[in-house]
């Protein structure tokens, strides 16, 4: 079992998912450069963390998306690899096309960092089995494009086939059906706005992310 | 080849210098300088680079202690926080350019603070601000805030650094001048810390980061003026703040310091290339060549003028070790940034510039700093204030609610909800609270950060209201359980040249000296930002300090978190001070009457108690008593710990009275608590206690649901959309 936190020259939540993963897993993930055209051998799971990947100019996600290690990211995926995208790693995998909708500024139009409350809609993935569905819990949010937009007809799709992971009570940033994060067709890829690693650590306020990243490491230990 | 102007009387006058400063010049030369060589004069002789007002002032501050690793003087202070790791923090100011273009003039203060740190080899691991706005319903303040806010924002969001607390007040007598003080600490180990003394004949001076623009010419000498109707054409002195470079930069640069290629360096804030070369070389005791045709730009045909004068951001200035040069440029060119050697240390004591094979200024290089006009600019000490008259009878809630709901004392969550206050996941006291926190990464150890200073107080006794910034500080880091280490300044005044306002710089800096000696927080690091006045018209005295705790395990840290059923015990005398209050101002719209005083004796033996009463588990809640006094410091923690409180009945100086060095407790074990402050000396008496849904103030009472949407919406007519 082993993971990756790719790392843009704007990430800045690399080294926070590092601390959650190697948490929860037992073992310090491989910090891979954007440049790199591929990835270590070996790999479970690929994070891709929160942060300004390209300064989020352009689009949030758009530069990086492209980037090199990307290629490689996206073939890991298309062959049933784990990938969990936080942040700007969900706006990075809306780009690559690995999880549809796009992510575009908050309703408010104004940064937004607070603790909010989400419901885990479903615990039938790799990323949430730890959890229970219907389970409420508090998770920080802290983005300036995080209003998920997605047709009608694909949040309906996304909802018949159970593959919204998170949703917002208090919807904060006007996404699409109140969704937090979403799940790949086979329930591989994650990727979600709100920061389960700041909230893995007791000492930070509260542990309800860390049930995110218990989840993988029963994933990892099984598989 | 452009040529350079004529040197005129006009053209020495627009560039800040007075006649017997340029006079100076001549002397100093004994030649008319080149306009190049002006305009280098100018950047190091303005008030911002020079503090020719107020050097001889700033010498008088404590700035030794047994933890301080390094002084003022260098980018920041560096202190000691044990286990061969320290501390790196200063406060500056941007407060003009944010008045001209808020957005970019509040990012770009973040980044100069940001950079000020990581020059020294530290990360960058928490960051203040301390905002000063007009009134609320002044036509410029809305756009204002919105703009420094989002701009505060934008910056440190994306360079990757918590926001954990701050200041915001509004006062009338910031409509022409909004302060923004940005203040920022890293962490480094105390044996890898880097300075920007030169050393060594013939190395590379190497420049690093972003292209040279035209942004910021001639900005450090619009931040030494007052402004005035014409203060739209100073819009492009502000510079343009690029966040994601920065960041680039900060790794960069930490990684290039790793490999031991970094002999010296120096961030390019205020005066761009000219400030941070001289300062290099005077350092080091050496002269300095610069090749411009050799330095990154983003513009074409700027002249050594405009090059030297640039404030372009993201860039900086190092001495490298030559052996290690390829080493450093496989660093930039990983991180995509401009590296680029753009001249090297000489022996003699010249600040040489080339540029297209022409000399464009050959200066003594020491004079430049070391031969700087200083000023000993004669003050009046402030009058005494109007005395306090007689003051209407008192309606507790009805006063609470005004304080509560005010903007200048309501919740901050607007504010605060902009900023990524847990980035690094290290937070563990987020905003809101006495003192922001954040763990050591790695450790159980934990600092804590706090910015304060009552202006209305420095107005009506300089001395009283300096004192008070540094020992309100101390409260609120006592209060979250940390011992307080050491101090930086940000000094916000008008123009020094009126012998009032000299009298309120001197008398705060007499105050605060006295204080951060009896408290023992040492300044370590500070700015000062002079001429804040428009058509005349000065700031209230703004001292702010910047202090920082260290809790040396995350054990020892404290809430205002009360529960309901505890008893609320105040600590400190109480004397119903109500001279210059909140109270007055907010309620009933006077200033009048004296500063409380500060007794920096009580001070301490209060702050220690509140460490000792949690170390001794006697105390689950601390909150400091400060603008708003009693009534407001036991409301806020009701919000805090969401729950009621019922506090004995008094009159308006028992509720809402602003004497120094009090603290709220909540306890569940009174007798012991009461036993330990009597022999600690410290006044301590029951005051009420927590619970129920009620505000009780004597026999008035409002529900906390009242309260709590008073509080939750006093910026509401600043920030609505």
């Amino acid at each position: 079992m082993k993971s990756a936190v790719i790392v843009f020259p704007g990430s800045n939540c690399d080294r926070d998912m590092a601390m959650a993963l190697a948490g929860a897993l037992g073992h310090a993930p491989r910090m891979v450069w954007h440049k790199d055209v591929s990835l270590p051998d070996g790999l479970d799971l690929i994070a891709i963390p929160g942060g300004f990947s390209f300064g989020d100019y352009l689009r949030c996600g758009a530069i990086a998306g492209r980037s090199p290690i990307m290629r490689a990211v996206a073939d890991f995926a298309n062959r049933g690899g784990l990938v969990l995208g936080i942040c700007n790693g969900f706006q990075v995998l809306c780009e690559t096309g690995l999880l549809p909708g796009t992510l575009m500024r908050n309703s408010g139009l104004k940064f937004i960092c607070k603790t909010v409350r989400l419901t885990v809609e479903t615990a039938d993935s790799p990323f949430t089995s730890a959890y229970d569905a219907g389970q409420p819990i508090d998770i920080p949010v802290a983005h300036h494009d995080g209003n998920y937009v997605a047709s009608d007809a694909l949040v309906q799709r996304l909802r018949d086939a159970d593959r919204i992971a998170f949703s917002y009570q208090d919807n904060p940033n006007g996404s699409s059906g109140n969704i937090a994060g979403v799940l790949s067709q086979n329930r591989r890829v994650l990727g979600m706005m709100p920061h389960p690693e700041r909230r893995a650590d007791p000492d930070l306020g509260g542990t309800d992310g860390r049930a995110l990243f218990q989840s993988l490491a029963k994933a990892l230990i099984s598989a | 080849m452009q040529t350079e102007p004529e040197i005129t009387a006009a053209l020495v006058e627009a560039h800040g210098l007075k006649p017997d400063e340029y006079q100076r010049i001549l002397d100093l030369i004994g030649r008319e300088p080149s306009f190049t060589e002006l305009g280098i004069f100018s950047a190091m002789w303005n008030e911002h680079c020079s503090y020719k007002s107020s050097k001889k002032w700033l010498r008088t501050l404590p700035t030794t202690g047994t933890r301080v690793i390094c002084g003022p003087g260098e980018n920041a202070g560096i202190v000691d926080i044990g286990d061969g790791q320290c501390v790196v923090f200063k406060m500056e100011s941007h407060n003009h350019p944010s008045y001209i273009e808020p957005y970019q003039g509040a990012g770009t203060g973040m980044g100069g603070i940001l950079r000020d740190v990581f020059t020294m080899g530290a990360r960058p691991i928490a960051a203040m601000n301390s905002l000063s706005f007009g009134r609320p319903e002044h036509p410029k303040t809305r756009r204002l805030i919105n703009g420094v806010v989002e701009g505060i924002g934008g910056y440190g969001n994306c360079f990757g650094v918590p926001t954990i607390g701050g200041e915001l007040r509004f006062d009338p007598a910031y409509d022409g001048n909004c302060l923004v003080n940005a203040f920022a600490a890293g962490l480094a180990d105390t044996d890898k810390i880097f300075y920007s003394a030169a050393s060594g004949v013939g190395r590379p001076v190497v420049y690093l980061g972003a292209k040279t623009g035209r942004d910021g010419v001639g900005g450090a000498t619009m931040a030494s003026a007052e402004f005035d109707d014409t203060i739209e054409d100073k819009r492009p002195t502000v510079q343009v703040g690029d966040p994601f470079t920065e960041k680039r930069l900060m790794e960069a640069t930490l990684e290039l310091m790793a490999t031991g290629a970094v002999i010296s360096i120096q961030d390019m804030g205020a005066a761009g290339l000219t400030c941070s070369a001289v300062e290099m070389g005077d350092k080091g005791n050496l002269g300095i060549r610069l090749d411009l045709d050799k330095v990154p730009v983003r513009e074409r045909d700027m002249s050594a003028y405009e090059m030297m004068l640039s404030e372009s951001q993201e860039r900086m200035l190092m001495v490298l070790d030559p052996e290690k040069e390829d080493i450093a440029k496989a660093v930039f060119d990983k991180w995509d940034l401009d590296f680029a050697i753009v001249g090297h240390t000489i022996a003699e004591d010249r600040f040489v510039v080339m540029h297209a094979n022409t000399l464009k200024a050959d200066l003594p290089l020491k004079a430049l700093s070391g031969e700087a006009p200083e000023y000993d600019r004669p003050w009046v000490p402030a009058p005494a204030p109007a005395p306090l008259g007689a003051l209407p009878p008192l309606d507790p809630i009805a006063a609470l609610l005004t304080l509560i709901g005010s903007p200048n004392h309501c919740s901050r969550a607007w504010v605060y909800e902009q900023y990524d206050t847990m980035v690094m996941a290290d937070t563990v006291l987020p905003p809101g609270a006495d003192a922001g926190v954040v763990r050591v990464h790695g450790t159980k150890k934990a600092l804590a950060f706090t910015a304060d200073v009552t202006p209305r107080y420095c107005r009506a006794n300089p001395f009283r209201g300096g004192a008070q910034a540094v020992a309100e500080a101390y409260r609120n880091l006592c209060a979250t359980g940390a011992i307080p280490l050491a101090t930086t300044d940000n000094l916000n005044f008008g123009n020094p040249e009126k012998p009032e306002i000299m009298g309120e710089f001197v008398g705060c800096i007499k105050g605060i000296s006295a204080a951060v000696t009896a408290l023992d927080m040492p300044i370590v690091s500070g700015n000062v930002s002079l001429y804040n006045e428009t058509d005349g018209q000065g700031i209230l005295p703004t001292p702010t300090i910047g202090a920082v705790g260290l809790l040396t395990s995350l054990d020892d840290m404290i809430t205002m978190r009360p529960e309901a059923g505890q008893h609320m015990i105040l600590l400190g005398e109480s004397r119903g001070h109500l001279g210059q209050s909140a109270y007055l101002a907010e309620v009933l719209g006077r200033r009048e009457g004296d500063a409380p005083e500060v007794d920096l004796e009580a001070e301490r033996a209060a702050g220690e108690l509140v460490r000792a009463l949690w170390a001794q588990d006697l105390i689950t809640a601390a909150h400091d008593l400060s603008d708003g006094g009693l009534a407001l410091a036991a409301t806020e923690m009701a919000l805090a710990g969401q729950t009621g409180i019922n506090l004995a009945p008094g009159d308006a100086g028992w509720f809402f009275g602003e004497d120094q060095g009090r603290y709220l407790l909540a306890t569940e074990t009174v007798d012991s608590l009461l036993t330990a402050a009597r022999k600690a000396a410290v006044a301590a008496r029951v005051v009420g206690r927590f619970g129920g849904t009620e505000i009780r103030l004597g026999e008035a009472t409002v529900p906390l649901a009242r309260i709590k949407k008073a509080f939750e919406s006093g910026l509401d007519a600043l920030t609505s959309a």
